[in-house]
Parts: C-alpha cells; sequence; structure tokens
C-alpha cells in the first residue's frame, strides 16, 4: 500500500475532501475544503474526472515523504515548495519518489493550500466523506508521524500538467446575494454595508471569518429572533453588528441575523484572503444569478479546458540528462 | 399583531442558489412551531421533486434542492401551491411517527439548576420532575451541534429566559431548559440554559452506523431514574443510548 508519510505538519493541517452535504436536518454542517476551488484545479490538473480527498494546509504547509511514487498535485493558496531542495512549481502536478522529501512551506499568498495524491487520501470515510469537520468532533488535526495511505494512481504514466495561479488569493470584490434575512436591516444599514471596505481578521477558522473595518450593522429585529437556518458564506452579524462569513463547519441554525450570502463560488476568495487583506461586497441581483454564479460542474470543465503541460526550467532538473526531451507532452494514454 | 398569530401566508423565501425557506415568524411561537411540524411531516408524504433535503427549525422549513432538476423559481411556484392547500391559521401538531423513553437522573448533583426552575415555576422540585417526565415534547429541531435536539413546546409559564451569565462546564447529557424548550446535550459546553437533569443518552453517536438516533417530529418521554441505576448507565464505555428506546407509532 502506498503511503504519504507526514514528517513534519502545520498547525491545523487536516484531510478534506468536498465535505458532507444532506444532513442540515441532523445539525451537521456540509464540511468539507474551505476553497472548494482548489479541489477541482487539483483534479484538473491531475486529469482525474473528479475529486479526491486532500490534505488541507492552513497557513503552512509540511515535510512529506513515501515509501512509492506518488503523482501529486499542488493547489489553493501558493506555497513555497521543493522536492529535496528543488523549486517546485505551484498549481502543477509533480511525483514525489521513495526516498525523496516534499518540504511545503509558508504560504506566499492566500490561506489555504492543498497537496492532492492522484489516487487521494483514503482516510476512513464517514457519511462518505474522507473530510475532518473539527467543529463536529469527527476526525481530526494530522500531525508529523501520521501516514496516510494513499489510493492507486488511475494514470500513473499521464502528463504532469499545470495551470495559470488564479487570483483569488488577496481578498477583492465578492458577489453577495440577498437572503431570507436581508430584509431584517434597513436599507441603509445594507448600503453602508455594500459601501465599507473591510479586512479580513486574524479571528478566523473553518466555522467563519471575521471582518474588521467597519461595524454596528445591526438588524432592529435581532432581539428576541428565532433560531433560523444557515448556509455557508452567510453574511452573519453579531450583536454588535460584526460582520463574520460562515464557512465550511458553521453551525446549521443561529439566532444571529444575516445579511446576505456569498455566491458559492466566491467563497473559496474570502476563504484565501489573508489577514488584513482587503474584502468588499457587491449586491448581485436575483435575476442575475443565472450566470453569476457558474455551478461546480461548470467550473471543473472550464478549468479541465484550461490545463497545460508543465515545463520545467531546465536550470531546475538536477537529473536533466535522465530526461527525454525531445517526444511529445503527452503520454500517450489521452482520451 | 400578538406574537402568536402566524401571518395568514407564510413566507416563501429563496436561499442562496439552491435552496428555500418556507418561514412562518420572526420569533419563536406556538403557532409557528406548529406550523412547521405541521409543513415538514406534509412534506415528508409530499417530497417536492428536484429537493435533495429538508430541515425544520423553530418557526422555518428548509429545502435545498439540485438546480439540475429544478429551477428555484419553479419549486417555489410548487411550494406555494402545496401552502395554499391548508390553513396555516389552525396549523395542529402532527401526531408523532416515533416515540422515545429516555431515562433522565434528576438528582442534585446532576440537575444543578433544578431548584431554581421549582423557584421560577412557584413549584416544588417534585412537581417540576413531574412537568417534564409527563410532557412529551417534540423533536423540533436539531441544531447548534451535530445531533443536538430542541424540544418543545413546554408550558407557557416555561418561557424563562437563557442566564445572562454562561455556566462555564455542562456535561454532555445535560437535560437544560428555558425558553419553553429542553435541550439534551451532545458534547459538554458551556451554556446559559439550566441543567435541570442529566441522561447517559448521547443524540450524537458517530461512532454508530446511525450516528442521529433522533428525528425531527420525534416524541421524547423522559422517565425518572434513580442514583444507582444512572451511574450504572454512565460507567466507562458505556452504551451511548443510555437505555433510551424508541418505539415506531403503527
Amino acid at each position: 500500500m502506498t503511503v504519504l508519510q507526514i514528517e513534519r505538519a502545520g498547525p491545523g493541517m487536516s484531510v478534506q475532501d468536498l465535505g458532507r452535504p444532506g444532513y442540515i436536518a441532523e445539525g451537521l454542517s456540509r464540511g468539507g475544503a474551505m476553497d472548494r476551488i482548489a479541489l477541482f484545479e487539483a483534479a484538473a490538473i491531475l486529469l482525474a474526472q473528479q475529486v479526491t480527498a486532500a490534505i488541507e494546509m492552513p497557513q503552512v504547509g509540511g515535510v512529506f515523504s513515501t515509501n512509492a511514487p506518488i503523482r501529486f498535485a499542488l493547489t489553493g493558496a501558493p506555497m513555497r515548495a521543493d522536492i529535496d531542495g528543488d523549486p517546485i512549481r505551484w498549481n502543477a502536478s509533480h511525483i514525489l519518489h521513495p526516498g525523496q522529501r516534499l518540504r511545503v512551506g509558508a504560504a506566499l499568498s492566500g490561506a489555504y493550500g492543498y497537496l492532492v495524491p492522484a489516487g487521494g487520501i483514503e482516510a476512513e470515510e464517514w457519511l462518505e466523506s474522507r473530510s475532518a469537520h473539527f467543529a463536529a468532533g469527527v476526525g481530526g488535526a494530522l500531525s508529523a508521524g501520521d501516514s496516510l495511505p494513499v489510493g492507486v494512481d488511475p494514470r500513473p504514466e499521464a502528463t504532469l500538467t499545470c495551470l495559470p495561479l488564479a487570483d483569488r488569493f488577496n481578498g477583492g470584490v465578492v458577489r453577495l446575494l440577498q437572503g431570507p434575512q436581508t430584509n431584517l436591516f434597513d436599507p441603509e444599514t445594507l448600503n453602508r454595508f455594500l459601501a465599507s471596505e473591510f479586512r479580513r481578521s486574524a479571528q478566523a477558522n473553518r466555522q467563519g471569518v471575521r471582518l474588521d473595518g467597519a461595524d454596528g450593522f445591526s438588524s432592529e429585529h435581532a432581539g428576541g429572533l428565532v433560531s433560523d437556518f444557515i448556509l455557508p458564506g452567510d453574511v452573519q452579524m453579531t450583536g454588535e453588528g460584526v460582520p463574520f462569513v460562515l464557512m465550511s463547519e458553521c453551525q446549521t441554525v443561529g439566532g444571529y441575523p444575516r445579511i446576505g450570502t456569498v455566491l458559492p463560488a466566491d467563497l473559496a476568495r474570502v476563504a484565501q484572503a489573508p489577514v488584513g487583506a482587503p474584502i468588499r461586497f457587491e449586491l448581485v441581483q436575483p435575476e442575475d444569478v443565472a450566470t453569476a454564479a457558474p455551478p461546480e460542474a461548470a467550473i471543473f470543465r472550464d478549468l479541465r479546458s484550461r490545463v497545460e503541460p508543465l515545463i520545467r526550467d531546465p536550470r531546475n532538473i538536477r537529473d536533466l540528462l535522465s530526461y527525454q526531451l525531445i517526444s511529445g507532452m503527452t503520454a500517450g494514454d489521452e482520451d | 399583531m400578538p406574537l402568536d398569530t402566524p401571518p395568514a401566508t407564510p413566507e416563501l423565501l429563496a436561499f442562496r442558489t439552491d435552496a428555500v425557506v418556507v418561514r412562518f415568524a420572526l420569533q419563536a411561537t406556538e403557532a409557528a412551531s406548529a406550523c412547521v411540524q405541521s409543513l415538514y411531516a406534509l412534506l415528508q408524504d409530499n417530497w417536492p421533486e428536484g429537493v435533495v433535503e429538508i430541515a425544520p427549525a423553530l418557526a422555518s422549513v428548509f429545502l435545498r434542492f439540485d438546480p439540475d432538476q429544478v429551477a428555484q423559481t419553479d419549486l417555489m411556484d410548487r411550494l406555494q401551491a402545496l401552502l395554499a392547500t391548508q390553513d396555516w391559521s389552525h396549523a395542529k401538531v402532527p401526531p408523532p411517527k416515533r416515540v422515545w423513553t429516555v431515562p433522565v437522573n434528576f438528582d442534585a448533583e446532576f440537575a444543578p439548576q433544578l431548584a431554581e426552575v421549582a423557584g421560577i415555576l412557584n413549584t416544588t422540585e417534585t412537581q417540576v420532575i413531574k412537568q417534564i417526565t409527563s410532557a412529551e415534547p417534540r423533536v423540533l429541531a436539531i441544531g447548534f451541534a451535530p445531533g443536538q435536539p430542541y424540544l418543545g413546546l413546554l408550558p407557557e409559564e416555561w418561557n424563562f429566559p437563557r442566564l445572562p451569565e454562561l455556566s462555564p462546564k455542562v456535561p454532555a447529557g445535560a437535560l437544560l431548559a428555558a425558553v419553553r424548550q429542553l435541550v439534551l446535550f451532545t458534547n459538554e459546553n458551556a451554556t446559559g440554559w439550566r441543567q435541570i437533569g442529566q441522561s447517559a443518552f448521547r443524540p450524537f453517536q458517530p461512532s454508530s452506523s446511525d450516528p442521529f438516533p433522533l428525528h425531527p417530529g420525534d416524541a421524547v418521554r423522559f422517565t425518572a431514574i434513580g442514583t444507582e441505576e444512572f451511574r450504572q448507565l454512565i460507567r466507562d464505555g458505556a452504551d451511548p443510548m443510555g437505555g433510551a428506546l424508541c418505539k415506531v407509532q403503527s
């Protein structure tokens, strides 16, 4: 069995896939990767048909080794990475051989990096997902000494590929949908919210991200408001009117009013905003939502169409002579 | 508008691009709770096409759908038609499909605020225990923590607020009361609810094949058990069912 050995792990590192939808009535939020797009990027880079379980690395990576060759992708927040000291490209696939060490350092921008073996991390499944759900006490943080089973790579000979780095790692404008409770806020409060420039607070985890820079976004209905449903992306106002964007492991119901919901396609931008990065909200009209919010299947299709062969800088290739430099970039097994 | 009057027409609200909320009230009321329980039962028997999950809360019902199978506006039209078939000003709590019996210990050690609640209700602890064990509240919602039930509604005199000061360490299994509801804690937590008993039953059992034994709409009959029996139930490695039994109604 192929295993990925963790020799060093940054804090809060965990196994994540797309989570467990379908348990709101049981009080369990979907959970799963903070940056879902990064998992689709990894699947595209690995020329895979679907997303597999990844290692999510908040802020900083770790040191990894293996007992058998592993084709893997690094996606999400770009981090300094090397194999045995040779720098390797982010948002690309590579091969880690037994005896080599993959080092993933601190994020250069963004917040969550992902290490995704082509066969997926085969951590134990619970309710059809391998995601650790910290808030529910399911699974937990990975640490040095852990060795994770890796699934069989369906295409071990596949070409190594890459994707251009996306621009969601420095905050920016995120689109907001009106939600069931938007009308509990008066129009002046909503307008002031939309005109404010926030900064991602250091107070953030897999349940929610606090925004600094402006507050006092209170609703006159907040007192005595009955608990109602929450979805990831909801922008909740605390009693003092401080905004929190609720994330992957948010509660399923809550009593604080929510001014709107970040479009699912834009939630990764909030997750990946580094501490202090600017965040602004732009209201999208319901009639524009169909075009503004491509489903994840469409996002994945688009990513797959943009994958390119990885061209390595010869200066970084230690064993240059062993490379086949004249053959085509395809492995010959493409369909 | 009096608090207990539900709107003549429940509000149908789009939520994100893949969900809809039917809201009966902004505050917890007996009438809204009856509407929610009634609609939740109605939807179980008339599951709308394209809907992938349905959940009740205290005053609203949540439906998530697959946008590839149904458009949000079409689903809302269909729900509007379904809502129009009922008179929501006279909604009744439907009979339970399942009734649980859950043993609870009410010794002072495991019910630190029972005396205080008796004081609020202007009665004796024995009478409070009698009210709890004869109430047969319903699982109104599960939330805040996975599997954690909110049960109710208790009679109006139980409409006392949460404590302003949090009790820092309330154990898993604690039976807590506030605002006409009971909560059965799945995990140790801080809370402003008052602990009036303790159960060995764990409503979240991650290692079990059925991690969430309680379902919304279930009725729960609490039975008082003595110290010895309770200690036996909470001994190390004890069964997370903690003596709880579920009976499906025919």
